[in-house]
């Protein structure tokens, strides 16, 4: 049965009615809400979901306008990344263990990718899993993790098969952040502050059962979860002259001192490049709905990444005096991604990360290249050579 | 609203498409670029009586197919994908806006005739006129002893002068001339700014003279008015500013069909091409340069859309027509010159269509109105208030 705006409209009501969101507790209510099948509408009944159409969502939203909201910026590796590939890969057991927690916040994730010596070409990556009975050994280091002080849960990408080329030896898991073996340690950026960790690895034992996908898969599966990452960071929705355009905006208006005509033609111009970036999402999440997924995703992130960069610097800039300041260099942890918080220079140095995480502007283009307008690949050397034969 | 194609717009679109993939290859233009008038008046036949597209935006009490911007914007997209030297934009866009907006008894027999096909027609403005050169209130700029009639309001008014140029006399007749108008040299009806009132004129009684013209596909040409008998057909210049920014929204999905030809033909161009042992395509200079204009492209149909869904229903008209002309401007630009540097010597041959692209590119973007002149609207909507001057 497909479900109908109004029966949708009726299911938030009634959770409403049985829940008072004013005399329930946060986490009471969020779960009661993923039981109803309003947390994420068009993930199966059972999960979360109602298996109704994406676009739905929105009546769950204006619906439930008032009641306790996910914190998103805690939860963005979870609800971005970790949910749909343990939705497409995960086995029942997983679907019902992980998602529900996952979705009410109560349990974090973060993710094991990146490592030192592997970014870009993340398939490179080092991490070895080896298996000892029911259980895997895993031993290594991973880097640039954000939240990892916070998490209960990680997804990770392993080297399982040294022996076969890169792509074919990896396996993905999801890890036990709290197992004996995993040490986090902060990792201090260029704002003063640590928002992302070194994870190490050292001999940590993780039961079969926290396999994603099949040995040698994880790859493929990877590639699942990075596709979404890049929908969930270039793709939220806005208004118009909303984000940091809004930001910069109200200083120009509340400042007619700092206003010169070079400044106005600039902003126009990202005015105008925001306003066609966020049309350009609009139209992606209508096909998305639509079940047509398009491509753009890839290219959403390279665009929103560029004009992040490109206001963050103006805003600066224009304050003049004000912008030799800086808000705050104390080391701290931070357990929040915030893009649009804190002060001008903070945002600034924030928003370099934009074009490196969750795939550097230089990957995308390539991938935008390859993928979307079928251009050949670069001649490679790694192509198939064993993993442990590559020159490193 | 929707960013997306309906169903009617694809099948609109494969009609147009269909016709134009039959009878008008890249080298049917190369040839008829070179002949007196580029215009082929066969092909015009086919797809505005047969496809019915020139009467797409004239209500059907009055003969036309009472359709929206938003088909009219996919018919554009495949007449820029071919450059298809074709008055659709300037006769069954412009000049029937025009009319349309009028909304009056004498415009009523022209906007019929136009939607046969059978009569075609133009705006005598010149080409270069934004939309911002007449006051939104509908109430025309006027001087003393009435001479001009049209405000010069705004920067852009040096970019594209609107009909001041032309003067009714006391007979009624219309003199004076207007400069770069497109569409004139195959148009049999005028729909002249004058006085502050537009009129119709038959283009039999004005001098057209084509200009050579950097776009070889819709030239301009000079038009000349000497006590040319004339029928009024509005009352003030609020249709001729209607028709001009309606004609700005859905020149953004033209410009996006020219530089989606631009990006295709290069990424099969940089397939095929090779040097040094591998296709050129292959080098990730060439592939990230056309990656970035892929992702323009695509922020470029969404604003082109969004435009001509505005034009459609009516809200947000005024700031969804000058996004898309601030963004598709550039982008088409952008598109033909990677087209012709990409394709290396090949890029700069009279043979290869290239230069058509080129060439219809930079005209558009002065078309109707600069992306400057468009961004420069912009200010209020977006809050930001121009600097003290």
């Amino acid at each position: 049965m497909t479900l109908d705006e109004a029966a949708i409209r009726d299911r938030a009501r009634a959770l409403l009615a049985e829940h008072d969101p004013a005399r329930t507790d946060r986490v009471t209510f969020l779960r009661a809400r993923f039981d109803a099948g309003l947390a994420w509408v068009h993930y199966p009944e059972g999960l979360g979901g109602l298996g109704a159409p994406r676009e739905l969502q929105q009546v769950v939203e204006r619906e439930l306008e008032g009641t306790p909201q996910l914190d998103v910026g805690k939860m963005g590796i979870g609800l971005g990344m970790a949910a749909p590939t343990i939705l497409t890969f995960g086995t029942e057991e997983q679907k019902r263990r992980y998602l529900r927690p996952l979705w009410t916040g109560e349990e974090i994730w973060c993710q094991l990718f990146s490592e030192p010596g592997a970014g870009s070409d993340l398939a490179t990556l080092a991490t070895r899993a080896v298996r000892d009975g029911d259980e895997w050994v895993v031993d290594g280091q991973k880097v640039w993790t954000s939240g990892a002080h916070l998490s209960r849960w990680a997804i990770l990408v392993a080297r399982t098969d040294p022996d076969v080329p890169k792509h074919r030896g990896l396996t993905y898991f999801v890890c036990d952040m709290h197992a004996p073996g995993v040490d986090v340690r902060p990792l201090r950026q260029i704002t003063g502050e640590a928002e992302f960790n070194e994870v190490f690895l050292t001999g940590v034992r993780l039961p079969d059962t926290l396999r994603l996908g099949e040995v040698g898969e994880g790859w493929r599966v990877a590639q699942h979860t990075l596709m979404n990452e890049r929908v969930a960071i270039g793709g939220a929705p806005g208004r118009r002259g909303g984000g940091l355009m809004g930001i910069v905006a109200r200083t120009w208006r509340e400042r007619p001192e700092i206003r010169t005509h070079d400044l106005h033609g600039r902003l126009l111009h990202l005015w105008v490049e925001a306003e066609v970036t966020r049309l350009a999402g609009a139209r992606l999440r209508e096909q998305l709905a639509a079940g047509a997924p398009g491509p753009e995703g890839s290219g959403m992130k390279l665009a929103f990444a560029r004009l992040n960069q490109a206001l963050s610097g103006i805003d600066v800039e224009m304050r003049g005096e004000e912008g030799l300041g800086y808000d705050d260099w104390t080391f701290r942890r931070s357990d929040t991604v915030d893009f649009v918080g804190r002060g001008p220079g903070y945002r600034y140095l924030r928003a370099k990360g934009n074009s490196i995480e969750g795939g550097t502007s230089e990957i995308l283009r390539t991938i935008i290249a390859e993928r979307v307008l079928g251009l050949p690949a670069e001649p490679r050397v790694d192509k198939d050579v064993p993993w442990k034969d590559l020159p490193r | 609203m929707t960013l997306l194609y309906s169903e009617v717009e694809e099948e609109l679109r494969a009609a147009v498409r269909g016709l134009l993939a039959d009878r008008h290859p890249p080298a049917t233009v190369i040839a008829r670029v070179e002949a007196a008038s580029p215009y082929d008046a066969d092909l015009w036949k086919t797809l505005a009586r047969d496809i019915g597209v020139a009467g797409l935006l004239v209500p059907e009490e009055l003969d036309g197919a009472g359709a929206t911007a938003r088909e009219a914007a996919v018919v554009l997209e495949e007449l820029g994908r071919a450059v298809t030297p074709v008055p659709f934009l300037t006769s069954s866009v412009l000049a029937t806006q025009a009319l349309v907006a009028a909304a009056t008894d004498a415009a009523a027999p022209l906007l019929t005739a136009l939607a046969t096909g059978q009569t075609t027609a133009a705006l005598a403005v010149s080409f270069a006129t934004s939309p911002y050169v007449f006051p939104a209130t509908g109430a025309p700029g006027t001087a003393a002893g009435g001479a001009v009639t049209a405000g010069t309001a705004g920067g852009a008014a040096s970019a594209g002068t609107a009909g001041e140029a032309v003067t009714v006399g006391a007979d009624g007749t219309l003199s004076g001339r207007v400069r770069a108008v497109a569409g004139a040299d195959v148009a049999d009806v005028l729909i002249v700014p004058a006085s502050g009132a537009l009129y119709a004129v038959d283009a039999a009684d004005a001098a057209v003279n084509p200009l050579v013209s950097l776009d070889m596909t819709r030239p301009v040409a000079d038009v000349t008015f000497t006590a040319a008998p004339a029928r009024r057909v509005a009352e003030d210049l609020e249709p001729l500013r209607t028709a001009l920014r309606y004609g700005a929204g859905l020149l953004a999905s033209e410009q996006l069909g020219v530089a989606e030809w631009c990006l295709t033909t290069t990424v099969a161009y940089v397939k095929e091409r090779r040097q040094f042992a591998r296709p050129v395509g292959s080098f990730q200079a060439l592939k990230h340069r056309l990656a970035d204009l892929w992702m323009e492209i695509v922020q470029a149909r969404a604003a082109a859309r969004n435009a001509a869904d505005a034009l459609a229903t009516g809200t947000d008209t005024d700031t969804a027509v000058a996004i898309a002309q601030a963004w598709c401007g550039t982008v088409a630009v952008h598109a033909a010159e990677e087209c012709v540097q990409l394709h290396g010597g090949i890029g700069m041959t009279w043979e290869h269509p290239a230069h058509l692209y080129l060439k219809r590119a930079k005209a558009d973007e002065i078309a109707l109105g600069t992306p400057a002149a468009h961004r420069t609207s912009l200010a209020t909507p977006a809050g930001l208030p121009s600097p003290p001057a």
